[in-house]
């Protein structure tokens, strides 16, 4: 090997990681509390103590990126250094991806497997008959054999833009990398910004079309496999969109106040990445979810 | 195969921060390591004292000393916290401690991230343990936790463990992607993929599972969350879901987790059978690719666990089939070994003990294993204590022996005193006669018909389950030995040398003992 190595940068002590240990302890027994409360329908400290365990984790992030950004400032990582940046974002975007595999597993099984076996398919005709005999396996499943009924949401009114939203910011963050790439500050800024306008725009219609979906269709959480995969799917793809948007935002404003250089920007590469991941992860969800 | 050729200075930067914030605040790896390890042993304890109450709810057919609910609720955290509080953190810890040795890294990859990996375990099983404690009581529907037990029939708290569940998975999946980043990017110049240590290879492997399972199993505890609480039906056929995706998607996660449990261990034993054999390791290579094929057939053969449950004909034929594909690398790793050992100048210190225990029980939780795949026979064997015998094979035996050889191996490493072989005999004794009371006759009561997880039991087991009882209560007591072994090595003892073992290799055993706080700032070359 002829890599030469420089020094590697290990950070002196951190108060930050056992105050994010804290955050995610009250985060979670606070949302478990929460939950909980909610299904009893009583009031408890969960909440309370879930929005603090949130708030101490947005003081640890900010605390915590606001240290790698001046270490990175000062020039302190080496071209090694960012390598394993680099390359731990994008293990974590490989858990990520898992995280949205597993859901589409569920959602292939209950359609191909677990509705046609209480249709009677295979061996399960003495299932069917004894079971639910009205029970009609169609898919997207509008009636569930509990009888619970619903209505499909169609995919080329809303999901259509939305998709074609999406897949238009992806190319204006590849275009504003480019243009940070090449130096073209401007471009960056204005191409930066409008992927960002771009996943708000997504984020509003998609809460516009939960109202339609929960108001009009009677498509709910509630409403059977298709309803629970339809908004679990949709629902962490829009918890990962507002994520993605809120670190081009932190990259933004660390663009307007000058940050990276050609060579070295990790910080908007891990946002790009992302942005790029969320949205492959909606293009299978535009066909999984909604039109097939 | 990894002679330093420059001098170091290592000595000069050897200031360690003092008090509770050196621990809280640290991103050491061997600071950060050492708490994993104390970790896992305190959850070794906690974990154990479940399973003794349990040995004793079974010393005796009918109920005498716990009621069934708090029965299921010992079997269940003691899975837990044996699985994710003792042995994932005890495999971490000694990744912690020694990648970064063996590789010749300053560090760990990502220092900071590396101590919020370890804070938030203690935190996660606070929860999972205060859990107990709710009106209703803790999660009791086994540490697999299947669907409607889980969703229907379970505790209040169950979202409480549920969140746990998700806390303990990002502490693992951070943990995972700096063991990986590390092996990858932070290797000294010369240290080629094909040079570098099994236990660090086997733990590159182990980190790229956990990165692919541990996402998955957030998916299938958030499942169970919102079909308890918020009226999915996943796990519940008349809303068109169904009670058998649970076991898809949790063994999808639950087989590769095995791995992850036992490829380290591999890589312990892998290093220390060539020490006191005295012999370079039989066909490094094909260890390597039989780590790998085992790692990938581990995706394949999950369902394995689930003959029983409804499966199509052609589905069970196949997962049977890619179960037993596994017994040929698992026997590749088992001859090389043993080829190591052939003409070895042996000598029998306690851990080569232990890692030779590790061979023969581990090879006998295989092969019970191997029966278990035959899906005729598995019919008859699911649910028994037969499974319990074979998983506690593979998981006591197996992956706590091997927890327990690294530990007097790189004791002396880590403390830099020699620990005390006398009383490490004692306790290596003491253990294999013990858990081979505790355990091999619950093959025999498992084939015999005696179900597992449950309380109470028909009378023609009661001679076996009170000898099996004795066998457990002995094994949690000669642990005791340990912690008094580890604890007189670190309060001191005879000093050890640099290569401690006679026929120690790699670059662990060319720095002092104890390793200096900071090792490799400038990093070694390796020829």
């Amino acid at each position: 090997m002829t890599k030469t190595y420089e020094k590697y940068y290990v950070p002196a002590q951190s108060p930050w990681p056992i105050v994010g240990a804290v955050a995610l302890f009250c985060i979670a027994f606070g949302a478990g509390h929460f939950v909980i409360d909610i299904s009893k329908q009583q009031s408890g400290f969960g909440g309370w103590l879930l929005l603090l365990g949130l708030a101490i984790l947005v003081f640890m992030l900010i605390g915590w990126f606001r240290n790698v950004i001046e270490e990175s400032m000062s020039g302190l990582y080496s071209s090694q250094m960012d390598r394993s940046f680099r390359q731990g974002m994008s293990w974590f975007i490989l858990s990520e991806a898992m995280f949205f595999m597993a859901f589409f597993g569920a959602l292939f099984y209950g359609r191909f497997i677990a509705m046609e076996w209480l249709g009677g398919a295979s061996n399960n005709a003495m299932t069917f008959a004894i079971l639910w005999p009205e029970f009609q396996p169609s898919w997207p499943l509008l009636k569930t054999p509990g009888g619970i009924e619903t209505q499909a949401m169609p995919a080329w009114g809303l999901p259509a833009i939305n998709t074609f939203i999406l897949i238009v910011s992806s190319i204006t963050l590849h275009f504003a990398h480019t243009g940070l790439i090449q130096n073209k500050r401007g471009q960056l800024k204005a191409m930066l910004g409008l992927t960002l306008v771009l996943g708000a725009i997504f984020l509003c219609l998609q809460g516009y079309e939960y109202v339609h979906a929960y108001r009009d269709l009677g498509l709910k959480l509630d409403s059977g496999f298709y309803g629970n995969t339809f908004f679990l799917l949709t629902g962490f793809h829009g918890v990962h969109v507002t994520l993605g948007a809120v670190i081009l935002l932190f990259v933004f404003f660390r663009v307007l106040k000058g940050h990276f250089t050609p060579e070295k920007h990790f910080a908007f590469q891990a946002g790009a990445w992302y942005w790029h991941f969320v949205d492959v992860v909606w293009v299978c969800l535009f066909f999984f979810v909604y039109v097939l | 195969m990894s002679a330093i050729s420059s001098e170091h200075d290592d000595h000069a930067h050897d200031h360690k921060p003092s008090g509770i914030k050196r621990w809280l605040f640290t991103t050491n790896h061997k600071d950060i390591g050492s708490m994993y390890l104390i970790f896992a042993l305190l959850m070794f304890f906690l974990g154990g004292a479940m399973a003794m109450v349990i040995r004793l709810e079974l010393f005796q057919p009918g109920m005498q000393f716990v009621e069934p609910q708090f029965f299921n609720q010992m079997t269940t955290v003691h899975g837990l916290i044996m699985v994710f509080g003792a042995v994932m953190p005890a495999f971490t810890g000694l990744a912690n401690w020694m990648i970064p040795i063996m590789i010749g890294a300053p560090d760990m990859a990502l220092p900071r991230m590396n101590n919020w990996s370890f804070w938030i375990l203690p935190f996660a099983f606070l929860i999972l343990i205060l859990s107990l404690f709710m009106p209703g009581g803790g999660p009791s529907f086994g540490w697999t936790f299947y669907a409607p037990l889980s969703t229907t029939y379970s505790n209040d708290s169950t979202a409480l463990f549920v969140f746990a569940i998700h806390i303990m998975g990002i502490s693992s999946i951070m943990g995972a992607i700096n063991v990986i980043v590390t092996i990858w990017n932070m290797r000294a110049p010369g240290m080629t993929w094909m040079k570098m240590p099994l236990f660090v290879w086997t733990w590159f492997i182990t980190a790229f599972l956990l990165i692919m399972v541990m996402p998955v199993l957030a998916t299938v505890v958030t499942m169970v969350l919102t079909d308890k609480y918020f009226g999915t039906s996943f796990f519940d056929a008349a809303g068109g879901g169904d009670p058998v995706l649970f076991q898809h998607i949790f063994w999808f996660f639950g087989h590769p987790e095995v791995y992850i449990m036992i490829l380290p261990a591999f890589g312990i034993v892998s290093a220390i059978i060539p020490t006191f054999a005295r012999k370079r390791l039989f066909g490094y290579a094909s260890m390597v690719y039989a780590t790998a094929s085992i790692a990938i057939l581990s995706f394949l053969v999950w369902a394995h666990h689930m003959f029983t449950t409804g499966m199509p004909v052609f589905a069970t034929l196949f997962f049977m089939y890619a179960t037993m594909l596994i017994a040929v690398p698992t026997g590749v790793k088992v001859f090389n070994w043993v080829a190591t050992m052939w003409r070895g100048a042996m000598t029998f210190e306690v851990p080569m003990m232990f890692a030779l225990a590790f061979i023969v029980l581990f090879t006998i939780g295989g092969f019970s294993g191997l029966m278990l795949a035959i899906t005729p026979a598995d019919f008859q064997y699911h649910d028994t204590y037969f499974v319990v015998a074979h998983f506690h094979y593979v998981l006591v035996t197996g992956a706590v022996f091997s927890i327990i050889a690294a530990a007097y191996y790189w004791l002396p490493k880590w403390t830099g005193y020699m620990y005390d072989e006398r009383l490490g005999q004692m306790h290596f004794w003491c253990s294999l006669i013990s858990v081979n009371l505790l355990f091999f006759p619950m093959h025999f009561v498992g084939l015999a018909g005696m179900p597992r997880r449950i309380p109470d039991y028909a009378l023609q087991f009661a001679d076996f389950n009170a000898f099996i009882s004795v066998g457990g209560f002995l094994f949690g007591l000669s642990q005791l030995i340990f912690v008094w072994v580890v604890v007189k090595c670190a309060r001191g003892g005879e000093k050890a040398t640099a290569q401690v073992w006679e026929g120690a290799e790699g670059l662990e055993w060319e720095i002092p003992s104890p390793a200096p706080y900071h090792t490799f700032e400038t990093p070694p070359v390796i020829k």
